[in-house]
């Protein structure tokens, strides 16, 4: 039976007939989904660990231990987990170990569009590349078998179109290695990298991708699909696709394996065709190793370095350069829309991270933020973000900054995911090295901007199981922050006041701004919109500088000013009463107060 | 009948376009074309513009489609219909929901949200097949504004056997099937109101 299945899902799917024993990793788009559905299928275990480097070495944990383990993490991740993923190409380990990619062509949400197969080459690791859901499901086994046979981590790399997109997979039977129940390998020449020991494992793994290149020449997923003589195709990836459909004529060498590549192939395949080009999204990895053996290649003189693929780039490229004819051109509708207003993401109504740049931006201080769904507040009207590059950075650059002698005081904001995740080593270098760094943490309780996951803060695991909370405010006074306080996140005043005094401060300081995310679902159970009353309201415009997506003008002007009067979307509102705070003329509703009572009971038995 | 079918959906973050493209998907499948779908939908959750690609066909490579080539469009908002007017393919169909979102670009005033006539002329140069529907008063009607994209999905189906794109084979019972299969239990009868509703707004029972 064919199934539809996204290539997140397809992978979870391939993990559980494979019996991965530990799957860890941090969400990112476009990977989160992966764990997700791994966590529905019975009897596994699987986690969010606080960050890549520690999925990473979880997984590492296992695989030593005799079990097939595997980590998960969007493109950026694998920089963080770096120098793990280095050591485990260095000693190999016992059973499967299999770490997967996600990387993001067009960066739709991401930093940057790194092309992590570099890491595979940098790392002596091979590198598996699946074309759709089916290929996704089934190189996770594939890529457990190399791992085993080898003695290597894997590299399986995902793209957003993979890990997004929805195609036919026939499932498969669960088949579980026969674990033997054998004790944690106590051998220190191959596990313990110490000099003497790593100088003797580098000829090995130098020997191993030898030895790996000369497999894929026989590897089933590097796939010749003979054509016309005139056009030899190297591709990869989802870029196979359009290369299957733009050019239906073509011999195409489709690479399943991207690193090391299948040298005799490809130089046979060079030979028997008069023109060879490579269709690989993002670097020209393949094109360059191609060249490298001597035979001559076209690529990214023809397709695009950046951003995504899809049909029409490849056809469009081909064309442009030459390599079909202008016929093959499809027209674009010739119709004038005129100026369409941008749909940017914003922060939700309701968002409790409203509150905090909203006095950040009244305080004009600089806000070296982080990433997450606060990212947003970059834009007007809140204007409340200068610097976002990584996670855990903002941190890092506000003491940075401050010790430059940058003339203001610096903010740093972070979410509670962030902070666990690498926000903590920072905070101990502002407390350390001494800098009046304002560190505020926006703790909405959960992973709020790949869509809701537990973290270490939330005291529920990817399992769904009840586990210990790691608590803000003890964690920080321990690492020996002397100013700090915790305040509700909608609390306008609490937060104003306390930032006002913290700016002033010669010693680092830390606000922790506790509210849940809005969109949660028992959140959403208490939303209840508020109202304007027109008769108040004097279009004071003060409300409109919250940003609110649920705050609209109103048709109705007062009549003094001229101004038009707020109104407030019902649909859309949730009662934060942020809005209600700031109104100088009480002309917004606060919450009814029976309401506040019954809330209030909710929150004490929970 | 087309070699390959080309939809695009497009819409805002919460308006249903994910299950409809789920749906749609899968009643290709059932109907025994090679299917794929692809979800454009970085922060939609964020209120972002939210785009979706389905594809049928006897062999289906991409699982996007390329700009140009849209011959179905499923559009769940005004402004992103025409955002996406410029992907379709000449004379290609079009249904357009005529719900309004206004995006904060707009409410603030910064920027115009276009004219109903905006709209209408620009569809006009492209294509004569185009079909605009309430989607939201006829949900509202049945008493869930949630099922607007049943509606949609209803007056699709429609269209598609009246153009006789991809019609062939493919029963109202066939897609009310494979809607149930993704709808809670208990509102199995809801949706199936909504999809029939949806095919009565465009003419057909």
């Amino acid at each position: 039976m064919i199934k539809m299945l996204s290539g997140n899902e397809a992978v979870a799917r391939g993990m559980w007939e494979a019996g991965v024993a530990v799957a860890s990793a941090y969400p990112g788009t476009p990977s989160t989904e992966i764990l997700e559905n791994y966590a529905l299928f019975p009897n596994v275990y699987t986690e969010w660990a606080p960050n890549e480097k520690v999925a990473v070495d979880v997984a590492i944990g296992a695989a030593y231990a005799g079990r097939r383990g595997m980590a998960v993490m969007k493109h950026v991740g694998l920089n963080v987990a770096a120098d793990s993923f280095m050591y485990a190409s260095m000693t190999g380990q016992e059973a499967g170990l299999v770490i997967v990619t996600a990387d993001d062509p067009a960066m739709h949400s991401s930093q940057n569009e790194q092309d992590n197969r570099a890491f595979a080459k940098f790392g002596r690791v091979p590198c598996l590349e699946p074309s759709d859901s089916q290929e996704a499901k089934d190189m996770v086994r594939t890529a457990f078998e190399l791992s085993e046979r080898f003695d290597t981590p894997v590299l399986l790399r995902l793209t957003t179109r993979i890990c997004h997109s929805a195609t036919g997979v026939e499932l498969g039977e669960r088949n579980t290695p026969t674990a033997e129940s054998k004790p944690f390998p106590r051998n220190p020449a191959k596990y313990v990298m110490v000099p003497g020991n790593a100088v003797k494992r580098h000829p090995v793994i130098e020997q191993r991708i030898r030895d790996i290149a000369l497999f894929a020449e026989a590897f089933p997923y590097n796939r010749l699909e003979p054509g016309n003589h005139s056009l030899g195709i190297l591709t990869c990836g989802v870029a196979y696709q359009y290369a299957r459909e733009v050019f239906p004529q073509a011999s195409i060498l489709r690479l399943g394996m991207t690193w090391p590549l299948p040298e005799k192939m490809i130089r046979k395949f060079a030979q028997s065709v008069e023109r060879l080009i490579v269709i690989e999204e993002l670097d020209p990895f393949i094109e360059e190793a191609v060249r490298l053996m001597g035979i001559a290649v076209e690529g990214k003189s023809i397709f695009p370095i950046t951003g995504e693929f899809d049909p029409r780039v490849v056809r469009e490229s081909a064309i442009t350069t030459g390599l079909l004819p202008e016929s093959a051109h499809v027209p674009l509708p010739d119709v004038e829309t005129g100026p369409l207003p941008g749909r940017p993401p914003v922060l939700c109504s309701g968002c409790p991270h409203r509150t905090t740049f909203y006095i950040l931006n009244k305080l004009k201080v600089p806000v070296n933020g982080d990433i997450g769904c606060y990212t947003l507040a970059l834009t007007p009207p809140l204007s409340a973000i200068h610097t976002c590059g990584c996670m855990g950075a903002g941190i890092g650059v506000a003491h940075g900054a401050a010790k430059a002698g940058s003339p203001e005081h610096h903010v740093a904001v972070i979410g509670d995911s962030t902070f666990f995740h690498t926000g903590i080593p920072a905070l101990v270098n502002v407390v350390y090295n001494n800098s009046p760094v304002t560190t505020v943490i926006l703790d909405n309780r959960i992973t709020g901007m790949t869509g809701h996951q537990e973290n270490p803060g939330t005291g529920r695991t990817l399992l769904g199981q009840e586990t210990t909370r790691v608590e803000l405010e003890p964690l920080v006074r321990a690492l020996g922050v002397q100013h700090v306080q915790s305040v509700a996140g909608y609390d306008v005043k609490a937060i104003e006041k306390a930032l006002k005094e913290y700016i002033k401060l010669d010693e680092p300081s830390v606000l922790i701004a506790v509210e849940p995310c809005a969109l949660m679902p028992e959140v959403r159970k208490r939303w209840i919109p508020l109202e304007v009353l027109a008769d108040k309201c004097n279009g004071c415009t003060l409300c409109f500088r919250i940003g609110c997506p649920a705050i609209l003008k109103s048709e109705e002007l007062d009549e003094k000013t001229q101004r038009p009067k707020a109104l407030i979307d019902a649909s859309l509102c949730t009662g934060c009463e942020v809005c209600a705070e700031i109104c100088p003329r009480l002309a917004i509703t606060f919450r009814p107060a029976e309401v506040e009572e019954v809330e209030m009971e909710g929150n004490v038995s929970c | 009948m087309l070699e390959t079918i080309n939809f695009l959906l497009c819409g805002v973050g919460g308006q249903g376009t994910i299950l409809a493209s789920d749906v749609l998907v899968n009643v290709g499948l059932a109907a025994g074309f090679q299917a794929k779908q692809a979800e454009v939908h970085g922060m939609s959750q964020r209120g972002g513009s939210v785009t979706s690609h389905v594809r049928w066909g006897k062999v289906v490579y991409s699982p996007l489609i390329g700009a140009g080539e849209a011959n179905v469009l499923l559009a769940f908002e005004k402004l992103e219909a025409l955002r996406s007017l410029k992907s379709m393919r000449l004379g290609a169909l079009a249904l357009v929901n005529l719900q309004v979102i206004e995006p904060l670009t707009a409410i603030s005033g910064d920027q115009a949200y276009p004219s109903d006539e905006t709209l209408r002329k620009a569809f006009a140069q492209v294509t004569s097949h185009v079909e605009y529907i309430n989607g939201e008063e006829i949900a509202g009607s049945l008493g869930n504004l949630k099922v607007a994209n049943v509606v949609l999905l209803g007056a699709l189906s429609a269209l598609l056997e009246s153009g006789g794109q991809a019609g062939v084979g493919l029963t109202p019972e066939a897609w009310l099937k494979v809607i149930a299969e993704r709808v809670p239990p208990k509102h199995i009868e809801l949706n199936r109101k909504a999809f029939q509703a949806g095919r009565e707004a465009v003419g057909k029972k």
